[in-house]
């Protein structure tokens, strides 16, 4: 038997791994239907007009091709805004595909072609000949700058700057050390394994199941149901596996109104899957100015924060994140101003992409910090160290728990911190020189309203079910863990069912808030079965659990017992028997405690640690060794959760040297769309990535102590990267990615 | 994706008889290129003949004491091979350079001769571009221009060669041997690729009947003194923003015979033996090194987007004749530049 002690929180593998590498787990796309039919999206190929007319003669002409569908012949759809707004959408108008002849970004569906076969569908959509009037796109967020403004309806509140604190500009003034400049983020574009597909089943009565690549079966089902307006009991939606999302998969696309639609309109069957390139145009993380200016006295301790973000969105949509508040969170300071505001530009709505907010704001506030230790002529972790707070300035609350003090103690151990020569350009190796930067991380540790279910058979076997997703991230492996923990039993005896609509209530995947709340609910649940089963004990004949209070008593090794001493019990098969069941299954419903929220405030923390080797001439940077060590509560699965901070530190890496979405302004087009030329890390840009863990214990921050560990992996790594290069070069590059022509042109300051 | 027939050649005169026939058609050997032009509706051949049957996969020594490979010796089996490995390292340094592991195992020798650029206009076809559709235009000119020409581009064109192994084949004076329907010929790996002009739609020199069948390398005494530097995006799997293949012979610390091809910079891979034969006798040392990049760059003109890379060709130029001269290749494994 396991030890309970133990199952939690140990190296588990992931339970749905076998199926994994063996294929047998199916992917939105994998799954055929007989007589199915095949779809494929037309893409604008301009930023901003109107289409006067679409040939589609050609397209139609070819063997294979059933219905082209375009703006002229859509079906209908809801009228309404609300009905097109899914559960995570923005302020603003959502997108509605072949609504109208207006285009509003490139790659914009302009028409949709089913076939009997994916290869004929694609071949036509090829052929299909748009004539547009074009205007003039603007998507260069520099240019644009000057036209922004504060969002009138802000996605959540949370995103509202914090009401200034003190004078920051006067402080900023009197300071002796300051540090002000502009950070240039360009656009990232999701590229996950997974492309967005949707498989249709069309069944009898009008009932549909849809086989969808999303984070949340039921924001898929709800958007259809409100689009369409069909009856919510008429439609499944199932996520079984989904091959990566980072936050793309958040929001329904398009892939899954074109599926639904033709298969209602020709009452067949459908599939679509969308292409690579079409991945480019969805969701991505905007591109972002921001000025950062930071005062500090002759100790380093701040005087005066000042942070201003710039943010893409669309035409149609008010898309929003929290860039900038970490700045007046992350250290003490009682100067603050912060504001932040959009730019509308001829591109598709952004989207949540892997820490959005954090992971654009940090990176300028970090390296600002980097900054500002130079000025100031102290060690960056010193720095930081020093301006440490407990409180969360911004809403004047308490904090949960911060570990992060012992993330810079161990992370600097580990890294061999103290061996770093203050000086850029003074450590070398060979024709390389050596750059040893840090930055700190910072993530909200959010719990949402989440239910599960679970349903304990006489024969011990486990059964745990809520309409949660796995997006890679290892929710299936770690609900079952804490259902084990409770029932003491091995993983294997736990079955995990996951990733359907018509499953308890749950919310999308995302914000780093599965863990904690579906968790939490698996084991509120869990607990409740185990009370069920005391009321059954007691009712039996001289039960030695008579008197039992439910917090005395636990499961241990198939019996029900007293927590003090195991002697005392009955077998769960016996209880089950005299009760005359098979299963005992309790629901329970979690969500944040509103009280504690309003005192206390929660975040995960973290300090990363990266050494950089740069060939002096020729500009060449290898990232060769990164310490990130993590304070984000309890960790549930030691293996899960370092390759979530592995991830998310190779996705830093790639922040900082590697990703960006170039877009022609001429035309307002994204002209690297594949994976050849929108670079990610290889294997050969990676190299050591050690993930220390700091276990915080916090059961304020959830019920089963949990933070999150999806986004906080990437925050501060492209700091940190940045501040190694300038600690091997001298060379200060305020925007990113790093590349070997922006190295070769900076000037080292002196 | 166009319809198309699918027909597999048992014979090099199969396969050109079969070409005669259907002038839509294109070859397949790995496939690694043309299916994604393909998918893009770049190429839209109408008919497919597969000539991975042909015997073409050998790599076999010449009783000169050359060798050669067969057109469809794949990119690792050439790379891995012992004889290329031993005589000629700088073919094996370049063909791992380029790539990934997966590609390499299907991309064949003659396929990478015949791979299309990557320029992003050429890629998208609602964009002009005279390669793709002579005469519509160039949406590069003005445009993205990072990845771009720097030497030899014309106002048609301002595409580069995307090969790393063919800047080795440069250098080393390779020869092509190609097949028509009425005859085989040779054709020297100079002549083979081609700079824009007016007509960017031809990469090279090959008739359109004709079947690329091997390369024949002949002996050289370089093996001592060679590199294949390349500088890209990302330490792997990039397409190269400069790339050198730099090959000598060295005599009492003099410059013999050099090689200098460059990649990344040209519509074809970049040489000038006129250069080259200037610096022979000279002294193998950095003076030398600095005038043979200044020489080779001396028309090199930027386009806005990629004004770096002469900066970046004329210091990686002078590495990697170091790196020859001092008999230590760059490392195709070990990432950091030696």
């Amino acid at each position: 038997m396991l030890d309970r002690s133990k199952i939690v929180g140990s190296p588990v593998s992931r339970i749905d791994g076998p199926l994994k590498v063996t294929g047998a787990a199916k992917y939105a796309a994998e799954h055929f239907e007989p007589g199915m039919l095949f779809g494929h999206v037309a893409l604008a190929t301009i930023a901003a007009g109107r289409i006067l007319a679409i040939d589609t003669r050609a397209a139609e002409r070819l063997q294979g091709v059933v219905k082209i569908y375009t703006h002229e012949n859509r079906p209908k759809a809801a009228y309404r805004d609300s009905k097109w707004k899914d559960a995570v959408a923005l302020p603003g108008h959502p997108f509605r595909p072949l609504e109208n002849d207006r285009v509003l970004f490139d790659g914009q569906p302009v028409a949709f072609v089913v076939a009997e076969t994916p290869e004929a569908a694609r071949d036509a959509a090829g052929l299909i000949h748009v004539h547009y009037a074009a205007e003039t796109p603007n998507t260069h967020i520099v240019a644009e700058q000057h036209n922004s403004y504060e969002p009138p309806v802000a996605r959540m509140k949370q995103f509202l700057p914090p009401p200034p604190r003190g004078d920051a500009e006067a402080a900023f003034a009197a300071a002796p050390h300051k540090v002000s400049a502009d950070y240039v983020l360009p656009g990232e574009h999701h590229n996950p394994m997974e492309l967005f597909a949707a498989t249709v089943r069309f069944e009898d009565e009008g009932r549909l199941t849809i086989q969808d690549k999303t984070q949340g079966s039921q924001n898929s089902r709800d958007y259809v149901c409100g689009v369409f307006g069909l009856d919510p009991d008429k439609v499944i939606v199932k996520n079984d596996f989904v091959g990566g999302a980072f936050g793309q998969a958040l929001r329904p696309k398009h892939h899954l109104f074109l599926a639904v639609m033709a298969s209602l309109d020709l009452s067949r069957s459908m599939k679509v899957e969308m292409t690579r390139r079409e991945m480019f145009y969805l969701s991505w993380r905007p591109s972002c100015v921001q000025t950062v200016s930071l005062a500090a006295d002759d100790e380093g301790y701040l005087q005066a924060v000042l942070h201003h973000a710039v943010h893409t969105t669309s035409r149609h949509e008010d898309y929003q994140e929290n860039v900038a508040n970490w700045s007046g969170l992350a250290y003490k300071c009682d100067n603050v101003k912060i504001s932040y505001e959009l730019v509308k530009l001829d591109l598709a709505t952004p989207g949540d992409m892997r820490a959005p907010g954090a992971a654009s704001g940090v990176a300028a506030l970090e390296t600002a910090m980097d900054e500002l230790a130079c000025e100031v002529g102290i060690d960056p972790l010193e720095l930081r160290v020093r301006n440490f707070v407990h409180r969360d300035q911004n809403q004047d609350k308490a904090i949960t728990s911060k570990a992060l003090h012992a993330c810079y103690r161990e992370g600097a151990e580990r890294f061999g911190w103290v061996a770093r020569s203050p000086t850029p350009r003074s450590m070398r190796d060979g024709n390389d020189l050596v750059g040893w930067g840090m930055a700190g991380g910072i993530w909200e540790a959010m719990m949402s309203k989440g239910e599960a279910k679970v349903r304990l058979s006489a024969d011990g076997h486990v059964t745990v079910s809520a309409a949660a997703s796995d997006i890679g991230t290892g929710t299936y492996t770690i609900l079952g863990q804490l259902a084990a923990e409770v029932f003491d039993c091995p993983i294997d005896a736990v079955t995990v069912d996951i990733g359907r609509s018509n499953l308890p209530k749950t919310g999308v995947e995302g914000g780093s808030w599965t863990a904690a709340t579906t968790g939490s609910a698996v084991q509120a649940a869990a607990k409740a079965v185990v009370k069920t089963l005391l009321g059954h004990a007691q009712s039996m004949e001289n039960s030695p659990l008579a008197e039992a209070s439910e917090e005395q008593v636990e499961i241990s090794e198939g019996r029900l017992v007293l927590e003090a001493n195991h002697q005392v019990g009955t077998a769960i098969a016996d209880i089950m028997a005299a009760a005359g069941l098979d299963a005992v299954e309790e629901q329970a419903k979690v969500g944040p405690d509103i009280l504690s929220m309003r005192r206390y405030a929660a975040y995960s923390h973290s300090a990363v640690f990266v050494e950089v080797k740069i060939d002096e001439e020729l500009g060449v940077v290898r990232v060769t060794r990164v310490v990130s060590a993590v304070a984000a509560g309890r960790i549930l699965n030691a293996k899960t959760a370092r390759s979530q901070i592995l991830g998310g530190v190779v996705m830093g890496i790639g922040m900082a040297l590697h990703e960006e979405g170039l877009i022609d302004h001429r035309t307002g087009r994204i002209m690297n769309h594949n994976l050849a030329e929108y670079h990610v890390p290889a294997h050969a840009d990676i190299h050591d990535i050690d993930v220390i863990f700091v276990e915080e214990q916090d059961q304020r921050a959830s019920p089963i102590g949990v933070k999150g560990l999806g986004e906080i992996g990437i925050v501060g790594v492209a700091a940190a990267v940045s501040n190694a290069i300038f600690h091997a070069t001298g060379k200060r590059i305020r925007n990113l990615p790093i590349t070997i022509d922006k190295i070769l042109e900076s000037e080292a300051v002196q | 994706m166009k319809r198309f027939t699918y027909t597999r050649a048992e014979t090099v005169a199969d396969a050109v008889a079969i070409l005669a026939d259907r002038p839509q058609a294109q070859f397949l050997a790995g496939g690694t290129n043309l299916v994604d032009l393909m998918k893009y509706d770049v190429e839209r051949p109408d008919a497919i003949i597969d000539i991975n049957s042909l015997p073409l996969k050998e790599i076999e020594e010449l009783p000169d004491g050359g060798l050669r490979i067969g057109a469809l010796a794949s990119n690792s089996a050439v790379a891995y091979n012992a004889q290329i490995q031993a005589r000629f390292p700088l073919l094996a340094s370049a063909i791992l350079a380029g790539a990934s592991p997966q590609l390499r195992n299907a991309a064949t020798t003659g396929g990478n001769l015949l791979q299309r650029t990557r320029c992003s206009y050429f890629y998208d076809p609602s964009t002009p571009c005279n390669k793709r559709e002579p005469g519509s235009g160039c949406a590069a000119i003005g445009g993205l221009t990072r990845m771009h020409a720097i030497l030899g581009a014309s106002d048609k064109c301002i595409a580069v060669h995307p090969s790393d192994m063919c800047v080795a084949l440069a250098a080393l004076d390779a020869t092509v041997e190609v097949v028509g329907p009425d005859s085989a010929r040779d054709i020297a790996f100079g002549d083979f690729h081609r700079l824009p002009g007016d007509e960017p739609q031809r990469d090279n020199t090959l008739a359109r009947d004709e079947l690329v069948t091997g390369i024949r390398l002949e002996a050289n005494r370089f093996a001592g003194h060679h590199t294949y530097l390349k500088l890209r995006d990302r330490l792997s799997y990039a397409f190269a923003l400069v790339s050198v293949a730099a090959a000598m012979e060295i005599a009492d610390g003099r410059i013999v015979d050099l090689r200098i091809a460059l990649g990344g910079v040209a519509h074809r891979p970049w040489r000038d033996p006129l250069v080259e034969a200037e610096y022979a006798g000279a002294p193998a040392e950095d003076v030398t090194f600095q005038r043979v990049a200044d020489r080779l760059l001396f028309e090199a003109k930027g386009l806005g987007g990629n004004d770096f890379k002469i900066l970046l060709a004329r210091k990686a130029i002078v590495r990697a004749l170091r790196q020859a001269a001092s008999g230590r290749p760059q490392s195709q494994t070990l990432k950091a530049i030696q």
